[in-house]
């Protein structure tokens, strides 16, 4: 590389709203069912329907639109944007072009060295999913399932803010979390709940023009995103090295073979002949309506981990932790109210919660552990009714069984460590006897060798104890 | 009843006359069907007669009003219904080749209400293609006669509803007006009929033409039947965001006979040029006659009616253009046959699908609206669009109402307009600004021209005004004296 470069990056992010209906008819949203059983005439375009708006689509684009800093659109417009494709029924989707309900936002983003920045959002407007076609191999026929059409979207179109991958990858994050505190979707990248484009262009270092920009499409997970970028800056740079030039168009992503290639060209670009849809009346957005909104908004990340840190004392590394997942920091909020110590409650969520996700490969959202199971969990060990190991066994069976109450799966099990005192002591001595040299050891400063003899207590009661106690007791016998 | 007492019934008498036993849904629903058999051949007022449905329809009628659970003044009232309103289990084709064979799977709200009513549907009327024309020529269907004069035109696109109307092959008919489409067919088959406010009649179940100034109105004998089918049909729909949720719907407390005082204006720009002398003779002496009875009549300059045509046919088009993408050959209608890929499928089968009309107005509607030309079509159109309803607006300042003429002729002859649309589209000049200002209009006879055919005048109102120009348009008919009443068809009776 003889010269230096710039990557510019504008990305267009789509999240399927999580209402329970569709955003023009009264279809439920649910994923799955058999083909075409979430339709009705108006998600399949029959003649003669008409959309009407569901107001909790408007509710929740105005509420993302409110928690990344937009201005509102008081007197917003839906735009038919004219297609042929068979999967979009009508033929035209209804979006927003002219008048989208949400512009000029911004959203902080922190980087892995601490450095943070505002990504600027353009514009957040509402629209229509479309259907799936689907490919019968054995026939050769094409069919359309229409259950996803008319399914909720919001597009979120950043400014070309962003500078690196890296800082794509956290404006992302940044999203995904404000929009799951929220609750208005899962945005699940695999799932399809959350899709993004990359718009990325480079320039020479200190230019203030941009180059010509390339979309790419097809972008479902964090790495593929990573990837893409990564590819794309090299390729792009290797053009304008090569004395050519950076052709603007669409292009897809293949993840498995890690490159793109060009599905459409600028010249090939479909005339859209957008024109505001006459079968919805304009939405007028009144203060009363935003204050509504407002005042119901959750606490975001930043306030949390601030909270978590001052009131229920939580380190630092923890309350970003958990905070990372709406679903673990409801876990916490509910065991703590329940009495459970924030911290223990914590480490449950930080090590074993997290490493069972990974090793299952479960969004947090899939755990069926309760809060209240988990504060039963902690106070199980708290009171020395089982010891951790004990403890770690019933929380694996926990994690993805439907309420599972810990206490009751100790009790029908016979899981319960805690020793009968007078046992133990009996047992603690016996141990002491049995290991002369240890304890000489012990005396004469070797703190280590008490091990052995907690050894053979734990192996003598079968486990059922509490090494701390019996640790604590050794050291009560011997001074 | 015999058939000829029963068809010369306005549909509120023969509510009247089922409800009282002085016949039933059923020697009702015969009459019409036996009416239809000996004109039918000659007028093709029907796209679709449903003769067994309806007879069963009539039977299900005369037992709830039996059993006292069916009152109302449809009750058992044999009607028709245009051929681009849903109905369940009725094909609807909009007189289109491309919808040849689409039964809808559920029925507009505006054919609920008069079903729910207990009237009986005796078929679907024929139009223009997707509504679009003035002739109910473009019909793929073939024609239909003006049933004075059969070798003209009812006008269109709700010919066939007029048509019907005028020859006793239904009590009443629903139409639709996106420019004109149920007045000037009123007009020129000597009928009655009303648009309604834009918003005032849900939409639902109207396959669409021009979105934003499609309104579903009645055509009928008289100013009673079609004040009593508007109240009908007029309320909110929850499933059409645009109807209007309102209560000043009793339509039928205005037919009073009184113009006392009633501030009527006759825009200069609507009797002018291009205007024939026979029509406005009728529409001035109409106007007179309403003088005569109270009335105070004055001439004033509307304005802008120069740009409601090009501004019309560019914002109808322009829907009509998104409106009719659906048509694809993808999910129902018609598929063309033979197609090598998707991209042929689409272009074989809406090439083959549409009628020359239909695809002329989807070609003009992509061109206004592809970039580059919108603001100078498209929204240029929006803003004149603005200004006409200003311009009215300011009128209905001064005036209760605002008289004129439907039409600048009478029925044009078959044949005369399809060959220069530009002609054609002129014909509306008188009606489409009413669409464009969303406006509530009203057309009753109002006299003949020399050849015998029917003239119409038309009664515009403010917004959401109707009960106004349903007075009007009543006393006028208690004065007009109608020398024909109804076209003679015992020449056509029997011809096939």
């Amino acid at each position: 590389m003889s010269k230096d470069y710039e990557v510019v990056i504008g990305l267009e992010v789509h999240v399927e709203l999580n209402t329970k209906t569709k955003i023009f008819c009264g279809c439920s949203t649910e994923f799955g069912g058999a083909p075409n059983s979430h339709v009705c005439p108006v998600c399949a375009g029959m003649p003669g329907s008409l959309p009407v708006l569901n107001k909790e689509v408007l509710h929740k684009a105005i509420a993302v639109g409110l928690a990344t800093n937009c201005d509102i659109t008081r007197d917003s417009k839906f735009d038919r944007k004219n297609y042929f494709y068979p999967d979009n029924p009508q033929n035209y989707q209804i979006s927003q072009l002219y008048f989208p309900i949400c512009r000029n936002g911004k959203v902080e983003i922190e980087l892995k060295d601490g450095t943070k920045k505002f990504v600027r959002i353009h514009e957040i407007h509402m629209e229509e999913d479309a259907g799936k076609l689907v490919h019968d191999a054995a026939t050769d026929e094409t069919y359309v399932d229409f259950n996803r059409s008319g399914v909720p979207l919001i597009e979120i179109v950043s400014e070309p803010d962003m500078r690196s991958s890296e800082e794509v990858i956290a404006y992302l994050d940044t999203l995904r979390e404000t929009i799951q505190y929220l609750g208005a979707s899962d945005c699940k990248l695999n799932e399809g709940s959350m899709r993004a484009d990359v718009n990325l262009s480079i320039r020479e270092k200190g230019s203030e023009e941009f180059g010509t920009r390339t979309e790419t499409k097809n972008l479902n997970s964090f790495k593929a995103i990573q990837r893409c970028i990564e590819n794309e800056i090299g390729r792009q740079i290797d053009i304008i090295e090569e004395g050519g030039k950076v052709m603007q168009e669409t292009r897809r992503w293949d993840d498995d073979k890690e490159y793109s290639y060009p599905m459409r060209s600028k010249e090939d670009a479909q005339d859209y002949r957008y024109f505001p849809d006459p079968d919805l009346v304009p939405i007028h957005v009144s203060e009363e309506m935003i204050n509504e909104i407002k005042a119901e908004e959750p606490e975001f990340r930043p306030a949390k981990k601030i909270r978590y840190q001052e009131e229920l004392g939580l380190p630092e590394y923890d309350a970003d932790q958990i905070t990372s997942e709406k679903h673990l920091t409801e876990l916490l909020e509910g065991a703590v109210a329940l009495g459970a110590d924030a911290k223990k409650v914590s480490n449950w969520l930080m090590t074993e919660t997290m490493r069972l996700m990974k090793e299952t490969s479960t969004d947090a959202d899939k755990l069926k552990f309760s809060a209240e199971n988990l504060a039963k969990l902690v106070k199980l060990v708290e009171s020395k009714e089982i010891n951790n190991a004990v403890a770690k066994e019933v929380f694996e069976k926990a994690v993805f069984a439907e309420n599972l109450d810990p206490e009751q799966y100790v009790k029908d099990n016979n899981m319960s460590t805690k020793a009968d005192a007078g046992q133990l002591e009996a047992v603690v001595e016996k141990a002491i006897a049995a290991n002369p040299k240890a304890v000489e050891d012990i005396k004469a400063g070797k703190s280590k060798a008490i091990g052995a003899i907690v050894g053979f207590v734990m192996k003598e009661m079968k486990g059922k104890c509490d090494p701390g106690e019996v640790n604590k007791l050794i050291n009560q016998k011997l001074n | 009843m015999e058939k000829e007492k029963i068809l010369a019934l306005t549909a509120v008498e023969l509510g009247k006359a089922i409800a009282a036993g002085e016949t039933t849904s059923v020697e009702a629903t015969k009459a019409y069907l036996d009416q239809m058999d000996a004109v039918e051949g000659a007028i093709h007022s029907y796209v679709t007669v449903e003769a067994e449905s309806a007879l069963a329809a009539a039977e299900a009628a005369d037992a709830a009003i039996k059993a006292g659970t069916l009152t109302g003044p449809l009750a058992g009232v044999p009607i028709a219904v245009k051929d681009n309103m849903c109905i369940e289990g009725s094909r609807t084709s909009c007189s289109s080749h491309i919808l040849e064979n689409f039964v809808p799977t559920f029925t507009a709200t505006a054919v609920k209400r008069l079903q729910d009513a207990g009237a009986v549907i005796l078929g679907r009327t024929n139009m223009d293609e997707f509504a679009m024309g003035s002739t109910t020529e473009t019909s793929y269907y073939g024609p239909t006669s003006n049933p004075w004069n059969l070798e003209h035109v009812p006008g269109g696109s709700s010919g066939g509803s007029a048509a019907a109307v005028a020859a006793d092959e239904c009590a009443m008919a629903l139409g639709s007006d996106t420019g004109g489409s149920i007045r000037q067919p009123a007009s020129f088959c000597g009928v009655t009929g009303i648009k309604p406010t834009y918003g005032r009649v849900s939409r639902y179940g109207l396959i669409a033409y021009g979105s934003s100034l499609d309104q579903i109105g009645p055509l009928g004998k008289d100013v009673t039947d079609c004040a009593t089918v508007l109240e009908m049909i007029s309320a909110h729909d929850e499933k059409d965001s645009t109807s209007a949720d309102r209560d000043d719907i009793k339509f039928t407390e205005a037919l009073v006979d009184d113009v006392k005082g009633l501030k009527i204006g006759l825009p200069r720009d609507y009797f002018g040029e291009g205007l024939d002398p026979e029509v406005k003779e009728a529409v001035l002496a109409a106007a007179e006659t309403l003088r005569l009875k109270g009335a105070i009549v004055e001439e004033f300059d509307l304005g802008l009616v120069e740009y409601a045509i090009p501004a019309y046919y560019v914002i109808a088009c322009a829907e009509a253009s998104s409106n009719l993408e659906r048509f694809d050959g993808v999910k129902y209608g018609f598929r063309t046959p033979d197609y090598a890929d998707l991209h042929s499928m689409y272009k074989k089968t809406r090439s083959e699908g549409f009628g020359p009309e239909v695809k002329r107005r989807i070609m003009l509607g992509s061109f206004v609206l592809s970039s580059g030309y919108f603001d100078a079509y498209y929204v240029k159109a929006l803003r004149v669009k603005h200004m006409i309803k200003d311009a009215f607006d300011k009128a209905f300042e001064k005036y209760d109402v605002i008289l004129g003429p439907c039409a600048p002729t009478t029925a044009l002859k078959k044949g005369q307009s399809l060959s220069d649309p530009l002609k054609m589209y002129l014909g509306d000049i008188y009606t489409v600004s009413v669409n464009l200002a969303g406006l509530p209009g009203i057309s009753l006879p109002c006299g003949y021209d020399a050849n015998g055919l029917p003239i119409g005048l038309q009664l515009l109102g403010q917004t959401f005004d109707e009960k106004t120009i349903i007075r009007a348009a009543y006393s006028f008919e208690q004065t007009f004296v109608d020398e024909k009443k109804k076209p003679d068809l015992t020449a056509v009776e029997g011809r096939a």
